[in-house]
């Protein structure tokens, strides 16, 4: 399933997209903490696979938390360590 | 002193409602779903997979208080009582406030399981429009969700901004859509990406001396306008169909179809039910399954 976390404004578009079919595979899950902002937690979905999800207080935000790895105009570091190719941004 | 009479504009109708083709259920599997939304609260209860009893009602402030006042009422007049019922599945916004639920499952995959049961196994995309988000579905024949995305950054696009606009006009919320036609053309739309926008617009161009009719066309348009954009990054493929609450609002329904090309499905049900009775229907399916499993287990 691909699942699409984030938001719509004003100034633009902000989604974090995951492929859960890949990411259920994944079991060290290096995103997690690869992220400054913590924003990756694990859940079971509905389907009892642990899979990778943005933790629900920060998908309104995603703008601002991903805004020091934009800025650093390189691959954002969840992206960089993720082996399954996994995670993808909207903007 | 003549007392003025308030009325309630946003107030949508409750309702419950009994299968009149199952004059019993006894014998079958009774499964139950509960979507507890952030303004909207159903039950729906099925006899071996067919919807026996429902019910739709607010949320109000108490999630717990919600599910149990609206399965009592969904059970009102069956017979029925919590232990008949074998499994029950708590999903939406407040799933985890059902206190007789077995399991939880989150809306989307509960939505899309329901959107299948609603409108047959051809629908592939799904746009569901809540009390306080929306979310654009893609889903196999199965019902099984292959994407989502949601929005639920703004209440622009939900139907919290449709009371909003209601209580500002004056008019009934069931009226709008039909209302929002009776324009000569067209007019351009109001703020789609904020409701306060939206709201202070409409009442600027009220006092411009436009007429409510063209005000709920403008904001109808605004409506369609922002969920058209979660359509086309989600992508669209037909069959498409609109589940939640602003699906029986003819005049974002149409202007959506207008917008994107397409024509929606006609719903068989009640289209805010979609949740609950998907969240009914896989926990009919875990009960197959389960027992299926304990059938092979025991030979």
């Amino acid at each position: 399933m691909i699942a699409n976390y984030g938001y719509e404004d004003g100034s633009g578009h902000y989604y974090i997209k995951i492929d859960t079919a890949k990411c259920a595979e994944c079991s060290d899950k290096p995103c997690i903490k690869a992220c400054p902002e913590q924003l990756y937690v694990t859940e079971l979905d509905d389907f009892d696979d642990e899979v990778i999800i943005i933790r629900e207080d920060a998908r309104n935000t995603l703008q601002t938390n991903c805004a020091n790895c934009k800025a650093d105009q390189k691959m954002e570091l969840c992206r960089q360590v993720c082996p399954s190719d996994a995670i993808g941004f909207s903007w | 002193m003549a007392e003025i009479e308030k009325v309630e504009y946003w107030r949508w109708k409750e309702s419950n409602w009994k299968n009149p083709d199952i004059p019993d259920w006894r014998g079958s599997l009774i499964t139950a779903g509960i979507d507890i939304g952030s303004t909207s609260t159903q039950a729906v209860i099925m006899a071996d997979g067919i919807p026996y009893a429902y019910s739709n009602m607010r949320t109000g402030s108490n999630s717990p208080d919600s599910a149990i006042n609206a399965i009592n009422w969904a059970m009102k007049d069956t017979g029925l009582t919590l232990e008949d019922i074998t499994y029950t599945i708590g999903t939406g916004y407040g799933r985890v406030n059902v206190p007789f639920s077995n399991k939880t499952v989150t809306e989307i995959t509960c939505h899309s399981r329901g959107a299948n049961f609603i409108y047959g196994p051809s629908i592939r995309t799904i746009l569901d429009m809540g009390g306080q988000d929306c979310k654009a579905i893609h889903c196999d024949e199965n019902g099984a969700v292959t994407s989502f995305m949601m929005n639920d950054k703004c209440a622009a696009g939900t139907g919290r901004g449709m009371e909003v606009i209601a209580n500002l006009l004056a008019v009934r919320v069931e009226d709008i859509g039909k209302m929002s036609f009776e324009i000569d053309e067209e007019p351009p739309p109001v703020s789609s990406t904020c409701v306060i926008f939206a709201k202070s617009e409409a009442t600027k161009l009220m006092r411009a001396g436009w007429t409510k009719e063209k005000v709920l066309a403008a904001y109808c348009h605004a409506m369609a306008l922002r969920v058209v954009r979660l359509l086309e990054r989600n992508g669209m493929e037909l069959d498409f169909a609109i589940t939640g609450g602003i699906a029986k609002n003819i005049g974002v329904v149409k202007r959506i179809e207008r917008l994107m090309g397409v024509t929606a499905l006609e719903p068989k049900w009640d289209t805010q039910i979609a949740g609950a009775a998907g969240a009914a229907l896989i926990a009919k399916d875990l009960v197959e399954r389960k027992r299926a499993k304990e059938a092979v287990a025991a030979k």
